[in-house]
């Protein structure tokens, strides 16, 4: 049992109300911010924006559409974040979230790095007495402890954002793709993007014309994870041994290099 | 150049030297940069990172781990390198230069420290990684490899201080341990050296296939065995001027058989996974990254492949140095390649260091080259007084 949300890029009228119901239930500040010629605004991410509704415009042929994301964290069900996090801050909870715990951060900004969705995002402004943290989504845990759905899918008017149980969500968004074919991209993105996300994306234009990266289906961090497991304890193992060994072999050599020059005679500048 | 007394006694220290405009303008330059980075450090522990830095959201790591870290690390493998060859391969000529090598690599290791004070969002909290573990994170090595092998550097640098203190007792302790220290400063450095790469392995699709490869630690490693000899070499030119001492040209010259070596797996193991994975045309893109690979590789590794094996350049002081700036340069270049500029980002969102961030690296690396000087002045460092010992 996993929550999950579905968001229906056909249906969202880009209203920002959820951009709005997480800063108001999260008290996050408004952004000061310079215009930048795209609807979408403010025009990242931040520290004080974790949800933010991008506006994509797009071409095709004569035809304009609009596509409307909502982008936050995508509670990845396998969080690139919390593997590259070296002090465990970051983790997935059983029931979906990734959650984030500010008193064990240390501020290496790896998890930035690590997440194939430029997620987390960082406090900037804050000097030591105030402690600089990661802020990103936190899938409202604290109104799902209560109950209470995330406080995005609560607003959304005209329902684009549904919160529920990710394989329910993953058997509804497959129906709605088969009642009206002609209107979805035939894919629920996010069922096994990067090892599957628990923000799942419909949409009616490409995945890529919305921002979404295109990605693979093993979670980015395999290969990384691969070499903590494997890699690192043979390489340790190898090294210690084989240059235990390797400094015996050369000694010994030498010792009997310099043994042979002496019984043989005559002195050698071995070994000054 | 820094012109220095006449003609004194290798054994004659500081107290001797006459003052000249030279001596007193870098000692001065040095200090006034240290104190400068230090202002800036102290805004930015008052009001955060970004109040002196152009670092964002989609820059997360800037000038600092580039340069500071990255490079850093790869510039201190002269002491690994030399190390290995002196305790485990026993070749016994090389130890005139050990101990500059291993002060470069101790100096070097505490100034990515030092650095890392500045750029982490909580440094109060850099011990953090001994009580809180993530053993699948690149990060934990990283964090765990730069504790343990600094401290095995200050301890085979230690005899060099003890022998000044005339802690004769000290000194004999620490040597009786020095095969292991030694065997298990290469394991952490060869550990560190790769991990560094490891690290961006996690970003496979962000990191243009010019440079991402799984194999991404093995190329940290070989750049770093590589870059270890020509910072050995650039090193022993800069004392050889400043402290007017003859420059080892044989012996740097023959450390530097390790660099073509190191550099011919290198460039053997990149030209074949672009070729496996049929990604070689990037390179000939005529874009940014691709021009950037073709200097980096044809500047920084081919080049210096070819000169290194000419016994002729192994034999000239003044080549042995050009052929490992090559090396550096190409070193230096291929981690801003890796870590800033090869990693795609948002659209719209750029980065270039801001002026403080430069006064911050700068002030670390004065910092280093003041505590390199004093150390050659006041350690038994060079000469024949550095024999017989760690």
């Amino acid at each position: 049992m996993s929550f999950a949300m579905l968001f229906d890029a056909t249906k969202c009228t880009a209203c920002r109300g959820c951009q709005v119901a997480c800063k108001q239930w999260n008290d996050l500040p408004g952004e000061v911010t310079k215009h930048t010629g795209s609807y979408t605004h403010p025009a990242q991410l931040s520290a004080d924006t974790w949800l933010l509704i991008e506006f994509h415009e797009i071409q095709n042929g004569d035809e304009f559409t609009w596509g409307f994301r909502r982008k936050a964290c995508m509670h990845c069900v396998e969080p690139a974040c919390a593997s590259a996090c070296p002090v465990g801050a970051l983790k997935k909870t059983n029931e979906g979230p990734v959650v984030y715990n500010e008193d064990r951060c240390i501020g290496c900004r790896y998890c930035m790095l690590a997440c194939p969705f430029d997620v987390p995002t960082f406090t900037w402004d804050r000097g030591l007495m105030e402690g600089a943290v990661i802020r990103k989504c936190k899938f409202c845990v604290d109104r799902l402890g209560s109950g209470l759905d995330p406080a995005c899918a609560k607003t959304c008017p005209p329902g684009a954002l549904k919160f529920g149980e990710r394989d329910e969500l993953i058997a509804e968004a497959e129906a709605r793709i088969q009642a009206e074919p002609a209107k979805y991209v035939p894919h629920v993105y996010g069922k096994e993007e990067a090892g599957g996300t628990s923000i799942l994306y419909l949409s009616h234009v490409p995945f890529q014309e919305l921002g979404l990266p295109t990605l693979g289906n093993q979670p980015v961090q395999q290969r990384s994870e691969q070499i903590m497991e494997k890699a690192t304890p043979t390489v340790a193992l190898g090294m210690l041994l084989g240059l235990g060994g390797l400094y015996w072999v050369v000694k010994r050599r030498n010792q009997m290099a310099a043994k042979k020059a002496t019984t043989a005679g005559h002195r050698d500048k071995e070994g000054s | 150049m820094v012109t220095r007394e006449g003609v004194l006694g290798e054994r004659e220290h500081a107290e001797a030297r006459p003052l000249t405009l030279a001596g007193v303008l870098v000692p001065g330059a040095l200090v006034g940069l240290m104190a400068l980075a230090f202002v800036v450090a102290m805004i930015r522990y008052a009001d955060g990172i970004g109040a002196i830095s152009n670092l964002n959201d989609a820059y997360g790591w800037g000038l600092w781990i580039s340069f500071d870290l990255l490079c850093g690390v790869a510039l201190a493998a002269g002491a690994f390198v030399t190390a290995t060859a002196v305790y485990i391969f026993g070749v016994e000529r090389f130890r005139p230069i050990l101990r500059p090598a291993i002060l470069t690599g101790f100096l070097g290791y505490l100034m990515v420290v030092v650095a890392l004070l500045v750029d982490l969002g909580r440094p109060e909290r850099i011990w953090y990684l001994i009580i809180h573990w993530n053993v699948n994170s690149v990060m934990f090595e990283v964090g765990w490899c730069v504790m343990l092998y600094t401290a095995v550097l200050a301890f085979e640098f230690s005899p060099m201080l003890w022998q000044r203190l005339n802690l004769q007792r000290a000194r004999r302790t620490i040597e009786k341990f020095v095969i292991p220290l030694v065997i298990l400063g290469t394991t952490l450095s060869t550990l560190h050296q790769s991990s560094l790469g490891s690290l961006f392995t996690i970003a496979p699709d962000q990191l243009n296939k010019l440079w991402y490869t799984p194999l991404l630690p093995l190329m940290f490693w070989l750049t770093a065995v590589a870059v270890g000899p020509a910072m050995v070499i650039l090193e022993s030119t800069i004392s050889s001027k400043v402290f007017k001492r003859g420059l080892e040209t044989d012996l740097v010259g023959a450390l530097a058989k390790v660099i073509p070596v190191a550099l011919f797996v290198y460039l053997g193991v990149k030209i074949g996974e672009l070729v496996a994975t049929s990604e070689l045309g990037l390179a000939f893109k005529g874009d940014l990254e691709g021009n950037l690979f073709l200097a980096e590789t044809i500047g920084g590794v081919i080049a210096p492949m070819v000169l290194f094996s000419l016994p002729a350049v192994r034999r000239s002081s003044g080549l042995l140095l050009a052929s490992a700036l090559l090396v550096i340069g190409g070193v230096v270049m291929n981690r801003f390649d890796v870590s800033l500029v090869g990693l795609a980002r948002p659209d719209g969102v750029g980065y270039f260091p801001s002026w403080m961030e430069f006064v911050v690296t700068l002030g670390i690396i004065a910092g280093g080259v003041m505590a390199f000087g004093l150390a050659a002045r006041n350690l038994p460092l060079f000469g024949e007084h550095a024999h017989g010992e760690a």
